[in-house]
This record gives C-alpha cells, structure tokens and sequence, in this order.
C-alpha cells in the first residue's frame, strides 16, 4: 500500500506534468471535442433521466410530508427547487457522474498503460499525460456544468409533473408559485462552481488512478474502482467546504 | 552506433541484467537472444531510457542516456523508434492515424506531407489497403507492420523492435525480418532487435548478444553462432532437433 502522503506527491508531479501549454493545439482541440462529444454522448440521457425522476420524487415526498394546513403549499414547489438547484443537480449527479466517467477515464487510461501505449509516446517524446490528461480535464470543466444546469431544468419539469398528481392538495398553479418564490440566481451560480471543483476532482483522480497502474488487467479493474471511491469521498469533503465558503 | 556499459538492474533485490556490455553497431541489424525470461524486454527498455539501471552507462554516439537534461532526451527521443512485443497501437485510432501520430505530434510539415509520408511508410511495410481499420480489426501480423510503420514515420536514426515476430507464421515472420532489414540497410539505422527466433539469428544475425538469466553469455555474429563450441548457446540456439541437424552438417563440410 501506498502511503497517502506518497499519492499525494504523484499526483501533484502528474497534474505539474499536465498542466504545460500543448505543444499541438491542432491535436489538443482534437482530443477536447472528442472528450466532449463522449461525454455529452454517454451521459445526457442518463442525467435527464434521473433528474427527472428524482425530481419527481422529492416533490411527492414533500408533499406527502407537509400535511399541515398551517403550511402553505407552494412551499412545496419551493422546497423542492432549493434541494435540486442547492444539492441534488451539483453534488448527487456528480457523485453519479464520478461512478460512470470516473470508471471509464480510468479503465481508459489504465488500459493504455498496460499495453505500453503510454510508453510508446513517451517513447516518441511527447508529453504524454498532457496528451491525454489534459483534454479530459478541460472537457469535464467545460461539459460538467452543462449538465449540471440541464439536470436542474429536468429536475423541476419533474417536480412539475408531480403537481399534477394532485396529492395532498397540491396543485400546479402552487407549485410553480413555490418554485418562483424567493428566487436566488446565486444559488445556481454556486451549482455551477461546485461543478467545475468535482469535474476537476473526477478527471485528474480518475487520470492518476488509471495512469499509474502497474500489472495488468485486473490491477486497470482496481484501479477504476480506487478511482471513483476516492474521487466520490473527495467530492464530498469539497462539497462540505465549498459549501462553507461560499455560502455562509 | 550505440554502445552499454555494465548494465545492472534488479527489481526488489532481484538481479535481472547482470553488468551487461555490448556495443550496437550503425547500419546493421543488432539482435539480443535469450530465453522468455533472461531480461531481454528489460535490457531494451533500459537501454531507450523507460527503465534506469541501477549502474552502467548507455551511449548513443557519444550521448549519454543516462546524463541528458530532459529537453536534450526529448531531442535524442525524437530520433528513435520503437516496436513493442504487444506492439502498443493506440486502439482509439485508426492505422492511418496511428502512423500520423508522431508525425502529428512532432513535425513541422503540412498536413499533406505529413499524410503523403504516411502513406510512404504504410506502403513500405504492405498495408496501403488497411489505413482506415482500428488495431481491433487487424491480425497480430498486421498490427506488428503497422507498428514497425508507426516507429519509422520520423525515419528515426535508431530502430528498437522487441519481438518483431513472435506469435506470427514462419513465413510472415521472415517477411517481418527482411523488413527490418531492408529498412536498416536502406536508411542506414541503428537497428536493435530482441528475439528468440531461430530463423531470425540466422537470416539477420549480424551481430548477436546471447543472455543467459541476465549475464551476457555469448556474443558474436550468424555464422559464427553455427560453428560456435558454446554450450549454453548450443543448448539455446539449436534446442530443434532441425537446427540441430543443421548445425552438424555444416560442420562436418568444414571438418
Ligand atoms: N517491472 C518489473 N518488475 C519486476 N520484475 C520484472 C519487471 N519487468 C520484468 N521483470 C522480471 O525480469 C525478468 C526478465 O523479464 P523480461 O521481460 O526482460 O524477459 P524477456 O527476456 O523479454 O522474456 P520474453 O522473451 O518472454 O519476452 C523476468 O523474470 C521478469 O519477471
Ligand atoms: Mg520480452
């Protein structure tokens, strides 16, 4: 076993060895559409899809939780937006995203280490983690925030949805009320930096993890997995403090 | 002409090259032997500069490996090619791509020579019809041309080609063999190939580093690897019964 402090110190040689001025942009856009690409390809559906549904499960359950009639029933729709823009749509599909291209980065990379790809552009002497590292990050960071502000809106499309089940009283008309009352545009903006810090966090732990394999198949197998459980834990410590921060 | 010096390496207090010496000369066809195992893949990746030995020097005409700052590497890297045992095609890209890729990454040319060039080397190892298939949809023998292709796109004045023609029929691997040696003849290269094939010392031997579990055990050229009295090589070389055959007709012409 590694120590913590020894990964540390790899991953901040790595992310020094990453972050250089390409030395082909030609290549460097290249590589960043087709990062964007796949990840706009592999992940939309699965965002919209589970916004969605969860957004249609947070209303119910809110309103099946406030049956007081001293409560009005817009603050159904309120609360609903609050936990969706706040939590759900940055930090829980983040973490989703963490387990799905987190995996995937690593496998990637993983894999061309173990069959000497990454040595054979070493080998041609090109920067190789810039290459390949930074095309991911650059892509998460621009692409992440995309469908962090896409899970929002299917998000409350869901809630919606929802009004129109008619539990509790609940009714369309109060529900799109809640969602309009006391609007804060900070909020979304603070859904958007906390975007850009997991997306940072998914693509360069993934990158390390996966770059740094040693043996074979199996150990790229590991390696996918110490990748989203170490990126998924790092997400949440950054929500905590980039909730402090920025909110209080 | 390259040249190593004492080459130790060990992995965990496990010796694996053993203070290996060895000159590798300009325009020729350079072959390590050795039984799976004896440290061949090591010995190259030292010697190209993935793996530090733990003492020793490697010397590319006067430049030390081992002692160059990172840009004069980079440099020195720019001038080398490699094929891997696993040939090492990246399997997002196409041949085409793969073989433009340090030509891509490293030249200054336009797109057009750079893909003309391409082309050039795709021609020259027999794949013109292929370019446009993934590394998935290739053979093994198709794949180790396209490698060769890719590691000769900067006509690179040092050629490494570790196990050039392992896994592949005996007649593909001749023709991988004559290639090489085409290509080092031709563009006058320092060509240093790993093998254990036995067809391979005898049609491009022209000189021959035999190691034995990590010690240099026997060094010399194709014809004298025949006459040799060598009993580790013997054992090695002509383990077939055909080869060894072989081997006592030629030196019953002699005797
Ligand atoms: N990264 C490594 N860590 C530990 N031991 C290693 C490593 N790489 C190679 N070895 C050991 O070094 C020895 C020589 O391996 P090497 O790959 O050089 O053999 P080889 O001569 O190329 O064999 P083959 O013909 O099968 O390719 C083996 O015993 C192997 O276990
Ligand atoms: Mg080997």
């Amino acid at each position: 076993m590694k120590s913590s402090l020894h990964i540390l110190g790899e991953y901040t040689l790595l992310m020094g060895k990453t972050f250089t001025a390409p030395t082909r942009w030609g290549m460097f856009f290249r590589q960043l559409m087709r990062e964007i690409y796949k990840l706009g390809a592999d992940s939309l559906g699965i965002v919209v899809i589970i916004s969605i549904f969860i957004g249609t499960v947070i209303a119910i359950q809110i309103s099946l939780n406030i049956s007081s009639p001293l409560i009005p029933k817009f603050t159904i729709g309120y609360t609903t937006r609050e936990i969706i823009l706040l939590e759900f749509s940055s930090s829980i599909m983040c973490l989703i995203l963490a387990g799905k291209v987190g995996s995937n980065i690593a496998s990637e990379i993983g894999t061309m280490r173990v069959t000497e790809q990454i040595d054979a552009m070493e080998i041609m002497g090109v920067n190789s983690a810039n290459f390949l590292i930074l095309p991911k990050i650059v892509g998460l960071m621009l692409f992440i925030p995309v469908l962090v502000v896409f899970s929002m809106f299917t998000g409350i499309i869901g809630g919606i949805g929802a009004s129109y089940a008619d539990i509790n009283g609940m009714t369309p008309s109060s529900f799109i009320y809640g969602l309009q009352f006391y609007f804060n545009s900070y909020y979304i903006a603070y859904s958007v930096i906390k975007a850009l810090v997991y997306a940072f966090i998914i693509a360069s732990v993934a990158s390390y993890f996966g770059y740094n394999v040693k043996g074979g198949a199996l150990d790229v197998g590991k390696a996918s997995t110490n990748a989203v459980v170490m990126s998924s834990i790092l997400i949440l410590m950054a929500d905590v403090i980039l909730t402090h921060i920025l909110l209080t | 002409m390259i040249e190593i010096r004492n080459i130790r390496k060990t992995f965990d207090g496990r010796t694996v090259l053993n203070n290996i010496s060895a000159v590798f000369e300009t325009g020729k066809t350079n072959l390590i032997i050795g039984q799976s195992g004896s440290g061949k893949t090591v010995l190259l990746k030292c010697i190209i500069g993935l793996l530090r030995p733990d003492s020793g020097d490697i010397m590319y005409d006067d430049a030390g490996i081992l002692h160059l700052r990172k840009h004069e590497l980079d440099k020195l890297r720019k001038e080398m090619g490699m094929l891997f045992q696993g040939s090492a095609l990246f399997d997002s890209m196409t041949v085409l791509e793969n073989v433009m890729f340090p030509l891509d990454m490293i030249s200054r040319d336009s797109y057009r020579d750079r893909k003309k060039r391409a082309m050039f080397c795709l021609e020259r190892v027999n794949l013109l019809n292929s370019e446009h298939l993934y590394p998935s949809e290739i053979s093994g023998g198709m794949m180790k041309r396209a490698g060769i292709a890719r590691a000769i796109a900067l006509n690179p004045k040092y050629l490494f080609c570790d196990e050039p023609n392992s896994g592949l029929d005996p007649k593909t691997s001749l023709l991988i063999d004559e290639l090489i040696h085409d290509i080092t003849k031709d563009y006058r290269m320092t060509t240093v190939i790993n093998t254990h094939d036995m067809n391979s010392v005898i049609n491009i031997g022209e000189t021959i580093a035999f190691i034995k579990e990590g010690v240099l055990e026997w060094q010399g050229n194709k014809f004298e690897v025949i006459t040799s009295n060598n009993q580790a090589l013997n054992d090695f070389v002509f383990a077939s019964d055909l080869f060894r055959k072989i081997k006592d007709m030629e030196n019953q012409k002699e005797g």
